[in-house]
């Protein structure tokens, strides 16, 4: 049964346990509510709850845990022979695959019946031919198939299919285990409210460690490559190299360095303009503009995050890159390319002001107005009143605000590609081309990009590089996150 | 007080601090003051009292000018301060305020430290010509405000720290470091416990020698206890005006009477 139909069916029954338990609730304290110790609907989301969640989680659990466990079966079925055909096992268990998916479909189109798969394998049909039959399905099957692959790709739809079958009969099962059991607890006695509500926290408690595995799991895909990106390339080489020049037939020089500075030089060039534009729009939205005025302004101001980062990278290609060439790097002799750390760096800080100022806002609003009075009591002016005591009390979220812009800005890929260019630094040419912002210079992640993109095998340094620089980021906006944690820890002016 | 008199009034302008004629206050629609019309008179305390909503404390962020921070609200008639008119165009509220000074009915310590919270008035304002100077001006407003001797050794601690009284004196050793002519206080005591309202109220007695104090208070024992002048509020109008131990004896006034008796408000 597909995976939808089982939902679908465990749902109904759920919906089923709602009424049946509500109903039966209130037939044992004979239809008077008031005797019951919950109100009805407690009783029918009992039942549901009941119904429902277990087994919906064996089913995550099986969809999770069945695949890998018959590819591993399988795999250890095949012959080392197949293997070192394909060149790994991974591509031998590809081939499998997509084998098994050719054979459902003939079998589904009607081209072949169970009985003729089953036989396929035991050496009497023409491969030749098998394989013709195979590719008519329109499935894509590369080279010609072996026995073996036919054996293992038999095998694994055998598995698959009584794995299917284990699950729905398991899952059904639990579900109607639960409604039964639902059922005969309810009585006008039972305390189907406290049990709702503990059951309601086990499902928040659920949300919220899928959250975290989640995090902790991408950091675990993400360390265990960059291991293996360190088997293949030195770790000084590339964590103090300081040329970036991959080259797939091998041989590369995979040094960070001018990646990092790409990345750091663009982001704080988008800090520089976006954090005073922004905190500046916030001051003096919150405390100069009137209520009218700030009603328009700032959902304004937040339809610049709105933007798609595609469409400011066409703006800092069609009209920025052009103007900082022509109007200010040509005539000072610092460069002639419309891509350049200055463009990348303008639009990416337009792109950040929402994000900054919509921030900051906020937390300004947030200050007590008994602060202000207090400073305006002393004979302050407006903007000593802010400067001296509306900021340094909104400091720690506007430390946050500019953090998150500053995450935003390190991660940022687009405007990056289409405003400063792919090419990274080239600090051979020495310091001066390191530092110009009208020269073209990368970043950390459209180097990841662009190692990923096309025809790659991970198996190459120049592939499993983009893992350690992924890492490396990852690092850098956790630390990042850290200090700001710090920072307003120890910052916090507490006002109240 | 009534408007009989008003040759007798120019007379004594010499002890009037601030003076305020035909005083109309509306936020928006509403009329929250009507013709307030009272002397204040320096080196004196005098009690603002009234129930809830009679337009005492309104009338209080009138004198210097607090009322401005409010868009909605309009002020019309006469406020003189030393015979200047503080709602003249070339008064500037901001200097206005450094000379009456205000305390808040909440204590509203800066985020900063005790330091920071007394030198904040004579920075802004120019003050001190070096460090040992604002030293000194801070150590002497807190002594003013009779809370050196428990913050001396930890001046650098944030005045967001202190317990709820001495906030409160913190914020009148502010208030007085910018060396007011008149201290405006709202409600100063009302979030505090009976052991800091008696510290407060002492200290207000001593402020006394200095500056010209206007109390707005719930309590008319702290109004008797305090004030030398007492004016009584009620539905925007100011009833009656006098000593506070005429006031409390032998009101003129009806309501004045109902009110200090515990008949309305």
């Amino acid at each position: 049964m597909p995976v939808l139909w089982i939902v679908l069916v465990v749902l109904g029954l759920g919906l089923i346990g709602y009424f049946a338990g509500r109903m039966r609730a209130l037939g044992t304290a004979g239809g008077d509510t008031r005797r019951l110790h919950s109100l009805p609907s407690y009783y029918g989301w009992h039942a549901l709850m009941l119904t429902v969640v277990p087994s919906l989680l064996v089913l995550a659990a099986w969809l999770l845990v069945a695949p890998n466990w018959i590819e591993n079966t399988v795999s250890a079925t095949l012959p080392e022979a197949t293997i070192a055909e394909s060149g790994s096992r991974g591509l031998a268990m590809a081939e499998v695959r997509r084998a098994a998916g050719a054979l459902d479909r003939a079998v589904k189109q009607g081209t072949m019946d169970e009985a003729t798969v089953a036989t396929l394998h035991s050496g009497v049909a023409d491969l030749a031919d098998v394989t013709a039959r195979l590719k008519e399905t329109g499935a894509i099957i590369t080279s010609d198939i072996t026995v073996s692959v036919l054996r293992a790709a038999q095998e694994y739809r055998l598995m698959a299919k009584a794995s299917g079958a284990y699950m729905t009969f398991a899952v059904l099962l639990l579900a109607a285990a639960g409604l039964v059991l639902a059922l005969k607890r309810t009585n006008k006695d039972f305390r189907a409210r406290n049990v709702v509500e503990s059951g309601i926290r086990v499902i928040l408690i659920l949300a919220s460690t899928i959250a975290i595995l989640t995090t902790i799991g991408i950091v675990l895909s993400m360390l265990f490559e960059t291991g293996n990106f360190f088997e293949r390339y030195p770790w000084q080489k590339f964590f103090f190299g300081t040329k970036w020049a991959p080259d797939f037939r091998g041989d590369s020089e995979l040094g960070m360095l001018p990646l990092l500075w790409g990345t750091l030089y663009i982001s704080v060039v988008a800090l520089l303009v976006a954090v005073p534009i922004g905190l500046f729009a916030a001051i003096y939205l919150s405390e100069y503009a009137g209520p009218k005025l700030r009603a328009v302004a700032k959902p304004m101001i937040e339809i610049l995050a709105g933007i798609p980062t595609i469409v400011y990278g066409l703006f800092a290609l069609m009209t920025v890159g052009p103007m900082v060439r022509d109007w200010i790097a040509q005539p000072l002799g610092l460069g002639n390319s419309t891509n350049s750390v200055m463009t990348a760096g303008l639009v990416m800080g337009v792109m950040l002001i929402p994000f900054v100022s919509s921030l900051s806002d906020d937390i300004i609003n947030a200050v007590p107005q008994s602060m202000r009075d207090g400073s305006f009591g002393l004979g302050a002016t407006q903007s000593e009143t802010v400067k001296q005591v509306v900021l340094p009390a909104a400091l720690p979220g506007i430390v946050g605000a500019v953090l998150l812009a500053a995450s935003r800005a390190i991660g940022e890929t687009m405007i990056v590609v289409m405003g400063a260019g792919a090419a990274a630094a080239q600090f051979a040419d020495g310091p001066g081309a390191v530092i110009n912002p009208f020269e073209a210079m990368t970043t950390v992640t459209v180097k990841i990009v662009s190692q990923l993109t096309g025809d790659t095998d991970f198996a190459s340094p120049e592939t499993l590089v983009a893992f350690a620089l992924g890492l490396t980021l990852f690092v850098i906006t956790l630390g990042l996150n850290v200090l700001a944690l710090f920072i307003v820890r120890k910052y916090r002016e507490q006002y109240e | 007080m009534n408007d009989m008199r008003p040759l007798e009034r120019i007379v004594d302008t010499d002890t009037v601090k601030i003076s305020a004629r035909n005083v109309q206050v509306h936020y928006g629609e509403t009329h929250a003051i009507k013709d307030v019309d009272v002397d204040l008179e320096a080196n004196t305390v005098t009690a603002f009292i009234g129930p809830s909503g009679c337009g005492k404390s309104s009338f209080l962020r009138c004198l210097n000018r607090m009322n401005d921070t409010i868009d909605i609200c309009r002020v019309q008639g006469d406020i003189l301060l030393d015979g200047e008119d503080i709602y003249d165009k070339r008064v500037d509220p901001v200097q206005l305020r450094a000379k009456v000074g205000m305390v808040f009915q909440k204590p509203n310590p800066f985020p900063k430290s005790i330091y920071d919270n007394i030198a904040y008035g004579p920075r802004i304002h120019g003050l001190a010509r070096n460090k040992s100077e604002l030293d000194e001006i801070v150590e002497k407003s807190l002594r003013r405000g009779a809370i050196w001797d428990e913050v001396k050794d930890r001046l650098d601690a944030p005045g967001t720290g202190l317990s709820g009284g001495q906030q409160q004196r913190l914020c009148i050793a502010r208030a007085v470091a910018t060396e007011p002519e008149v201290l405006l206080m709202d409600e100063p005591c009302s979030a505090l416990d009976p052991i800091a309202t008696a510290q407060v109220e002492e200290l207000i007695d001593e402020l006394r020698q200095n500056f010209s104090v206007v109390i707005v208070t719930h309590s008319m024992q702290q109004a008797a206890r305090v004030s030398q002048k007492t004016a009584f509020f009620h539905l925007g109008h100011l009833v009656e005006h006098g000593e506070t131990g005429e006031i409390f004896t032998n009101p003129r006034d009806p309501r004045t009477e109902s009110y200090i008796t515990g008949r309305i408000g």
